[in-house]
């Protein structure tokens, strides 16, 4: 982002993680709650960007094994004469997308948890912070009036 | 969301095509949203390799520029190079100021030898500013309260209302209508809140507003707060307190129960499938101002209507559910998914049976709609037996145009029409024209 921009920046999804990084901008007078704010922000994403990271590498793994065993299982190879990827039918994929969601359950069950924590907890910051700031706003405003 | 309605105006023939069509290419694509931004722009890409130029069409900002992407394994590295290459920074600020892509001069100018030529400028227009500009804001509320599923959840409540055995009020039920679609929109609100991370890693999701940081989430409750406190207050006071608490209730169950349960259990579906009989009850009880039998019904048949819809839209949809941790029949007992499916379209024609005995609509009813009822009973069946793509796209685009049909059928067909209508005439006219030469 340029440097004299004042807001924060959102970037295209990250290839592992589908996730969409922000760079947060720091005032220089942030206070301390503005501060928790953003830290709140931070780790939330870093939590989240390791999560789906590993959790999206090995479905990608584990899928390419089942894709392995599966075709090696019928006598095939991973790719045949024209250098095409075998692929599986729908239907045998879906023995694998049954085995892989019973598997990661307690892990999804976990990380909803975190989840719902984090996005509540960033969201009342938010709240908080906006509040002070309409009321420094109207403070100001009174003050400038008055003036 | 995973209810993904289409109602047609009664009348338009060519919609349903349309619509077909349109849901034809989405679910190939499994990214609605991106299909309806038409053809807004071209640009001029380049590729990662080589340096030739070749003009793309544009649906969305983000989407399109992220294939080539895949190639490029220095994202990370590219942001850093971006903040501390100065010169680059004066034509890239001023292209990152708007909130629009433009054409590329072929030659970008990139002072490092790390990245290759033209890359840099791509990554940097897909780096956005999230701040709030007031003229994107209509649009990204539309997104962020699914304005469309809305209008489809406000016509099945409109439905409700003009099946009630009661004169027409219109003010009644304009206040219906909209505290009927205020709710919807807070509890979609709401439910995109709750599902960021996960609608990222989905492909029919992934261009929402929350997760594309072009709304925060502290606006989107707000935004939920302000339409839903209103829509209840609307329905409490200005139609009835029972519609009032079906529409708490209903937000309720679909933000709080159903949306966590997506994760949890195959349950939810059977949750999401009573959010959707609501909104008809809802239209009932406003009219009425009771729960009666007529209602029950209604919402029974909105609740059996659920289950071949998307449990055929589901079965498309399994890897997707798999790796985003979502809990569905058809990823976890597909057998189960697919009787459930035809065991609720024979519950319609059983249902539509059971009208007439209640005295909401006449005798000719379960004739009309026992050839629609039985085609989606028999797509249901081929879809049981088949249990493969093709089965399960006829059986959700069957889906869609039926519930249209059914309730236009029902409305016909209902208890205070002195003569029996041609079904053909009505299909032409419009649906407010159908209910002024109701108004007994």
């Amino acid at each position: 982002p340029p440097a004299h921009s004042h807001s924060d920046w959102i970037g295209p999804p990250d290839k592992l993680s589908n996730l969409r990084p922000i760079i947060f901008y720091v005032p220089p007078e942030e206070s301390a709650l503005e501060r928790r704010l953003r830290e709140a922000r931070q780790e939330a994403q870093a939590s989240n960007q390791r999560f789906w990271a590993r959790h999206n590498r090995a479905f990608r793994q584990e899928k390419e094994e089942f894709i392995y065993s599966r075709l090696k299982a019928k006598g095939l190879e991973m790719r045949d004469e024209s250098g095409q990827k075998a692929a599986l039918s729908a239907e045998e994929m879906a023995d694998f997308y049954k085995d892989f969601l019973s598997k990661n359950l307690k892990k999804h069950l976990q990380y909803n948890r975190d989840w719902y924590k984090h996005n509540f907890r960033i969201t009342f910051l938010m709240g908080q912070v906006a509040l002070v700031r309409a009321l420094r706003w109207l403070r100001r405003r009174k003050k400038n009036a008055e003036q | 969301g995973l209810f993904v309605w289409r109602l047609r105006n009664a009348g338009a023939r060519q919609i349903p095509c349309r619509f077909v069509h349109l849901y034809h290419v989405a679910s190939n694509r499994l990214i609605t949203f991106q299909y309806f931004n038409f053809l807004k722009r071209m640009y001029v890409t380049q590729c990662n390799k080589d340096l030739s130029q070749r003009a793309k069409p544009k649906s969305d900002s983000i989407v399109s520029p992220f294939h080539e992407l895949q190639q490029l394994d220095q994202e990370k590295k590219v942001v850093l190079k971006i903040r501390s290459v100065s010169p680059v920074h004066q034509s890239w600020s001023e292209m990152s100021s708007r909130n629009e892509l433009r054409e590329i001069k072929s030659a970008a100018e990139t002072e490092d030898s790390v990245i290759p030529g033209g890359t840099e400028s791509k990554e940097d227009r897909q780096w956005k500013e999230m701040k709030l500009r007031l003229d994107d804001l209509p649009g990204i509320l539309a997104r962020l309260s699914k304005i469309k599923l809305t209008g489809l959840v406000v016509s099945t409540a409109a439905a409700g209302f003009a099946m009630a055995p009661v004169p027409f009020e219109l003010t009644c039920f304009l206040l219906a209508s909209l505290g009927t679609g205020l709710a919807s929109c807070a509890a979609n609100s709401i439910n995109q809140f709750f599902e960021v991370p996960f609608d990222s890693n989905m492909n029919r999701t992934k261009n929402r507003p929350l997760v594309r940081g072009q709304i925060s989430p502290l606006l989107a409750v707000c935004f939920a707060a302000s339409c839903g406190i209103p829509g209840i207050a609307l329905l409490t006071l200005g139609v009835n307190p029972l519609t009032g608490a079906l529409g708490a209730f209903n937000i309720f169950l679909y933000t709080c129960c159903y949306t966590p349960l997506k994760r949890m259990s195959i349950a939810n579906t059977w949750v999401g499938a009573v959010v959707g009989a609501i909104p008809p009850v809802m239209g009932w009880t406003a009219a009425t101002g009771s729960l009666d039998a007529g209602a029950l019904l209604l919402g029974g048949i909105l609740y059996s209507w659920q289950f071949p819809h998307f449990n055929a839209l589901s079965w498309g949809l399994r890897e997707d559910y798999s790796r985003g941790g979502y809990c569905m029949m058809s990823v976890t007992h597909p057998g189960l998914c697919r009787r459930v499916a035809l065991r609720h379209c024979l519950a319609l024609i059983g249902l539509s049976t059971v009208a007439p005995v209640l005295n909401i609509t006449t005798w000719t009813f379960p004739v009309i709609s026992l050839p629609i009822n039985l085609y989606i009973s028999y797509l249901g069946f081929r879809f049981y037996r088949d249990a493969d793509r093709s089965s399960s796209r006829k059986l959700f685009f069957c889906s869609l145009w039926h519930l249209p049909m059914l309730l236009l059928v029902m409305f016909t067909c209902k208890k205070s029409v002195l003569e029996k209508e041609d079904k053909g005439e009505l299909r032409g006219g419009s649906h407010e024209m159908a209910m002024e030469i109701r108004l007994p």
